[in-house]
């Protein structure tokens, strides 16, 4: 039995992967709830959303590698973000401008504008794929690891290695910082109050004199920079494909949808909870069994709960479990 | 149907014999034979957007779960798999399923309060390993009986055509399970419901090399047709494709797929006839009446979430039995090749398009779109061809947009979709 390097296996291969899947889930998940709160449906083009955003950046990361710009340790496509926002902001504004803002004028159902986003998502996947490929890309550099294992190893003498990757720090701390300006401009801006306003009561709102197409415009651009953020920083842990966007958008959704549509705090639970149980549940736990267990009483399995393969399977089954027992989500959404 | 219907169907059969006289009879006739296909598929999904309102985006799990049917039922068993675990794993399935039903009635039994919660997490993680303990060795046994060539139970050996409303049973089967769970809930819940669903079938496809070879794919699926090989050694076939002026190669493939096409005309007429007969019915009334305000429906007396159940079933059947048909064409399962904005988004874009809540719409859409979905590659890279003929043969831009033109399909059916909601929100032929 030997707990520390218990501890130290799970936190390498659960808990650091799945705090940074998290962070990125709840970044998609919030522009998810967004649009649901204030335009008032589901947005299917949201993971291509990320993609585009995501591949922006590349494309602008590419330009400043060609000049021989660089962050040092830290990626270049973090300074390319800025450029990569205001890419996907245009595009997401030129969108509202020729699609939605038809559609919204007539006071359409939302569930023809779920249809309508349905077509801006073939457009978007199209787009992403005729400019960079159906490939993978991989677009980090600078240093690899905060902590490598080695050296984990050598300080502190365990036999467990703990490796923390650049990507995994830099998502985690800027999700924190993106979330905390987020509900700070929610909370305390004068713009932030009255999109709330808008979201809570729309014919209150447009009495009290707000802007109703003001309010959508910035949704939008909040919109791209969260769903460019969430696309980068999962595209710097992992890799970029087009498709694995599209289909990150079961697990955004089901996030949002836990956490409570239409709730951003709700959104970044849900965020958590689904990757915590993604990770748990197809984690081979045999390494860390192996050190828990008294001698002679180790696994001879991988004891893996389900293959990787079947990680929509844990989304699906948690969205379905807290549909049936609480159908609003865990913190109370709204519903139209 | 209306003249200016009438004339939409001419114009899309013109659409089929232009691509038969301008490319090949084949290409044409494989157009006809997916677009056949396609159109079932629409019917499907009209029935459950167009009657009724529920928004389905898990075409693709239906479709698939079809094409096991087909498997299931047409490739001949591996006696040696059965004897190595066959029993063991429908065994353990049974486990599966009893733990479940068990949770369930242990649910309803036991009075509120933790000790319920408890007990339920208890029952399920026992249940669940005991499964996997059962499971694991008789899926192991199974998939090590030559890997190669088999590696999976096999199916029934019984003739194709029989897979068929297997498939669809399939489907209907998984749509009950969805519907029970995710109808009484909001549209947009559904809608990520079926999302999620489809995703997982497609997983279990994929993994479960025991039942489907994973992806190894089934190939050589029996098919209810000859043989071109047969056909081509058959002196009389030979002799009737000279009186045509065919050669025997040309003249057997032509002839094949005029059999598919003939099946599966006579399938979607069949399904066109009774889906008209639905929605003229009382039923059918109801069904829109409910669609249209169901508080109404409600206060009336009718059980909307039940009907909602039966035509999500019926709805989810149609679409499984393309699915079977689909891989009876191709004679062949490849769980890898099943993509959402194929099977489910596209067959959304052919109900649009064509027009929901009518049946002739939602037909019209399917050859439509699939004859764009075709022809828009080879379009788009003639059209490319000669937009970028004043660059500089090695310009890398030129290459790159060459290269990219198989993605146009993807955004021309996005343009498609919302240039009609914009102009012509109710279709091609809209609901009368």
């Amino acid at each position: 039995m030997d707990f520390l390097n218990a501890v130290v296996a799970l936190a390498n291969f659960v808990l650091i992967p799945a705090t940074a899947y998290g962070a990125q889930l709840a970044l998609g998940a919030l522009g998810v709830t967004l649009i649901y709160g204030i335009l008032r449906f589901s947005n299917f083009a949201h993971g291509d959303t990320m993609a585009f955003g995501t591949m922006a950046t590349i494309l602008v990361t590419w330009a400043l590698q060609a000049a021989g710009i660089s962050l040092g340790p830290l990626p270049t496509a973090l300074l390319a973000l800025p450029a990569g926002i205001a890419i996907t902001a245009l595009l997401l504004l030129g969108t509202d401008r020729a699609v939605y803002r038809f559609y919204r004028e007539q006071k359409a159902k939302p569930v023809i504008l779920v249809i309508v986003s349905m077509g801006v998502m073939f457009i978007l996947n199209g787009l992403v794929r005729f400019i960079i490929g159906p490939d993978d890309h991989r677009f980090a550099d600078g240093a690899r690891f905060l902590i490598d294992a080695r050296t984990f190893r050598e300080m502190t003498g365990l036999a467990e290695g703990l490796a923390i990757r650049t990507s995994q720090a830099i998502t985690i701390v800027t999700a924190v910082v993106v979330v905390a300006l987020l509900f700070w401009f929610l909370n305390r801006t004068r713009t932030g109050k009255s999109m709330r306003a808008f979201s809570d009561n729309e014919d209150l709102a447009l009495l009290s004199g707000i802007n109703p197409e003001r309010v959508v415009a910035i949704t939008w651009i909040i919109v791209a920079a969260l769903a460019t953020t969430a696309g980068v920083l999962y595209g710097l842990d992992k890799s970029f494909k087009a498709f694995t966007y599209f289909q990150l958008l079961l697990p955004i959704f089901a996030a949002a949808i836990v956490g409570g549509l239409g709730n951003p705090l709700g959104a970044i639970a849900g965020g958590f909870l689904i990757a915590y149980s993604e990770v748990t549940i197809t984690y081979a736990w045999k390494k860390v069994l192996t050190y828990l267990l008294p001698d002679g009483m180790a696994p001879e399995g991988l004891v893996q709960l389900l293959s990787t393969e079947y990680k929509f399977a844990v989304s699906f089954v948690i969205l379905v479990i807290v549909l049936l027992f609480r159908p609003t989500g865990i913190f109370r959404g709204k519903s139209v | 149907m209306k003249p200016r219907d009438m004339a939409l169907f001419a114009l899309v059969a013109l659409l089929i014999l232009g691509t038969g006289y301008l490319q090949s009879w084949n290409a044409a006739l494989n157009i006809l034979n997916m677009g056949l296909i396609s159109a079932i598929m629409a019917l499907g999904v009209n029935m459950q957007w167009g009657y009724a309102g529920l928004f389905n985006v898990g075409v693709m799990g239906f479709v698939a779960l079809g094409g096991l049917g087909a498997v299931l039922v047409a490739m001949p068993p591996v006696g040696e798999s059965w004897s190595a675990g066959g029993l063991r794993v429908l065994f353990a399935l049974g486990i599966g399923v009893g733990v479940i039903v068990g949770a369930i009635q242990l649910w309803r039994r036991m009075a509120r309060g933790a000790l319920r919660g408890l007990a339920m997490v208890v029952w399920l993680v026992a249940g669940f390993f005991v499964f996997r303990a059962v499971f694991d060795p008789a899926v192991a046994a199974i998939e090590a009986v030559n890997p190669a060539a088999t590696g999976y139970l096999g199916g029934l050996g019984l003739p194709v055509l029989f897979g068929w409303p297997v498939g669809a049973l399939l489907a209907a089967g998984a749509a009950w399970v969805i519907g029970k769970t995710a109808l009484g809930l909001r549209s947009d819940y559904l809608a990520i419901a079926t999302l999620g669903i489809a995703e997982i079938v497609i997983a279990v496809l994929k993994n479960e090399e025991w039942l489907t070879r994973g992806v190894k794919n089934v190939i050589g699926i029996p098919r209810p047709v000859p043989y071109e090989v047969d056909l081509q050694a058959d002196p009389g076939f030979v002799e009737r494709a000279a009186g045509f002026g065919l050669d025997p190669v040309t003249a057997s493939t032509l002839y094949v797929k005029l059999l598919y096409a003939g099946l599966f005309a006579i399938v979607l007429i069949a399904l066109i006839w009774l889906s008209q007969m639905a929605l003229r019915s009382p039923w059918g009334r109801m069904m829109r009446a409910i669609r249209d305000n169901e508080v109404a429906a409600e206060a009336m007396g009718k059980d909307v979430k039940a009907r909602h159940l039966q035509i999500f079933i019926l709805g989810s059947a149609v679409c499984g039995l393309a699915g079977a048909m689909m891989i009876t064409l191709d004679s062949q399962l490849t769980p890898a090749s099943y993509q959402p904005l194929r099977f489910t988004f596209l067959v959304w874009v052919m109900v649009i398009v064509g027009g929901s809540g009518n049946n002739f719409g939602a037909v019209l859409g399917g050859f439509l779109i699939w004859f764009l979905w075709v022809q828009v590659e080879p379009f788009g890279a003639f059209l490319m061809e000669v937009l970028t003929s004043g660059m500089a043969a090695d310009s890398a831009l030129r290459a790159h947009l060459l290269d990219s033109v198989a993605h146009m399909r993807l955004l021309t059916m996005g343009v498609i979709l919302l240039l009609v909601l914009r102009f012509s929100p109710r279709g091609l032929i809209p609901e009368r």
